[in-house]
């Protein structure tokens, strides 16, 4: 086994430990709990009265556009690891090539800024 | 041994659930097992030593991605039995993507077009310092017009979906702060004995006045 493996054994282990706590609750919960559905029990809690439809339906554009919005910020930042990683090694050349990167998402930032598409109304 | 055991534990949930993604009827079920296919993808990442790769997938594919997919998935008017009719439909269009994907993944595999491309330079620096020795300078106009192409993307993503609403109420802190005594609070003498319809004038006044100058415009 490479030795930079053995730097991930304790992620390993908290995952199985969580895996395995959240599992027995739910198996716990399934096995000991009383259980006696009926369709008041299985329907759709809204508040107190009865659903008006279906939770299944299309909603607004808008929750994609901020989505859309964070992926693309999400990118810039992905980049800025490797290279604050390197960058006692590229030099001059390789912090502005990163500048010159940063200007052109700044630009789109400044756009979507003016246009209003960071505001919710 | 257990980094055999790993890989086929992550190699095993990860193909289970790119099953599932296909088979399952619940398109928003579907996306839940892709993200577990995505996990399983960076934990066989980190198997290789491509810790940047594997963090990368978690942080924008889990992170991002899969939540777009939910978006769509949401955003469409699913109707699920209809999208189950189609299946004997596409099913040969499907079968012929999925055998260039599997002639692809072969002569990538061992055909020699791949060959000293994509080796890493030494094994004794990190992945993540491998890519950012070369990203920045040596693919330098493949990474600025990676940065253009966010750009299009974040300007198509506004023009497609950005329209701008009537009749929103909307708060202005500006111009509550800005709002004066003089022009907010009238002391009206109200004689002795007259009825409130003779008052009306002025309350009628002032709730005007409030509504102008006040939180809600």
């Amino acid at each position: 086994m490479p030795e930079f493996l053995s730097e991930y054994l304790p992620i390993a282990i908290f995952i199985a430990i969580a895996f395995g706590l959240s599992a027995a609750f739910v198996a716990s919960a399934f096995i000991f709990g009383n259980q006696r559905p009926d369709d008041e029990k299985m329907a759709a809690y809204e508040c107190g009265f009865d659903a008006f439809e279906d939770s299944r339906r299309q909603f607004d554009v808008r929750f994609y556009l901020v989505a859309i919005l964070f992926i693309i910020f999400d990118l810039e930042v992905a980049f800025l690891f490797p290279w604050a990683v390197s960058l006692g090694g590229i030099g001059l050349f390789g912090f502005w090539s990163m500048m010159v990167f940063l200007a052109v998402l700044t630009i789109g930032f400044i756009y979507e800024w003016k246009k209003g598409a960071l505001e919710w109304e | 041994m257990i980094e055999a055991l790993f890989f086929y534990l992550f190699a095993g949930i990860m193909l289970a659930s790119g099953l599932m993604v296909v088979v399952s009827r619940n398109p928003v079920y579907s996306v839940l097992f892709l993200i577990l296919a995505f996990f399983n993808a960076a934990g066989l990442f980190v198997l290789i030593g491509a810790e940047f790769l594997a963090m990368l997938l978690v942080v924008v594919y889990v992170g991002a991605v899969a939540v777009l997919f939910l978006f769509v998935v949401m955003m469409l008017d699913i109707n699920f039995s209809e999208m189950r009719a189609g299946f004997q439909k596409y099913l040969p269009l499907g079968l012929i993507v999925g055998g260039i994907l599997v002639f692809e993944l072969v002569a990538a595999m061992y055909g020699d077009v791949f060959k000293g491309a994509t080796l890493p330079e030494a094994m004794d620096i990190s992945n993540t310092r491998a890519l950012g020795n070369v990203i920045y300078t040596k693919y330098m106009y493949l990474f600025q017009v990676a940065g253009l192409i966010l750009l299009v993307a974040m300007i198509g993503a506004i023009s497609l979906t950005m329209r701008k609403r009537e009749g929103v109420r909307r708060q202005s802190v500006a111009a509550q702060n800005l709002r004066s005594r003089a022009e907010t609070v009238e002391v009206v003498s109200v004689p002795s004995g007259s009825s409130p319809e003779n008052l009306s004038t002025a309350a009628v006044k002032s709730t005007k006045t409030t509504s102008r100058n006040g939180g809600n415009t």
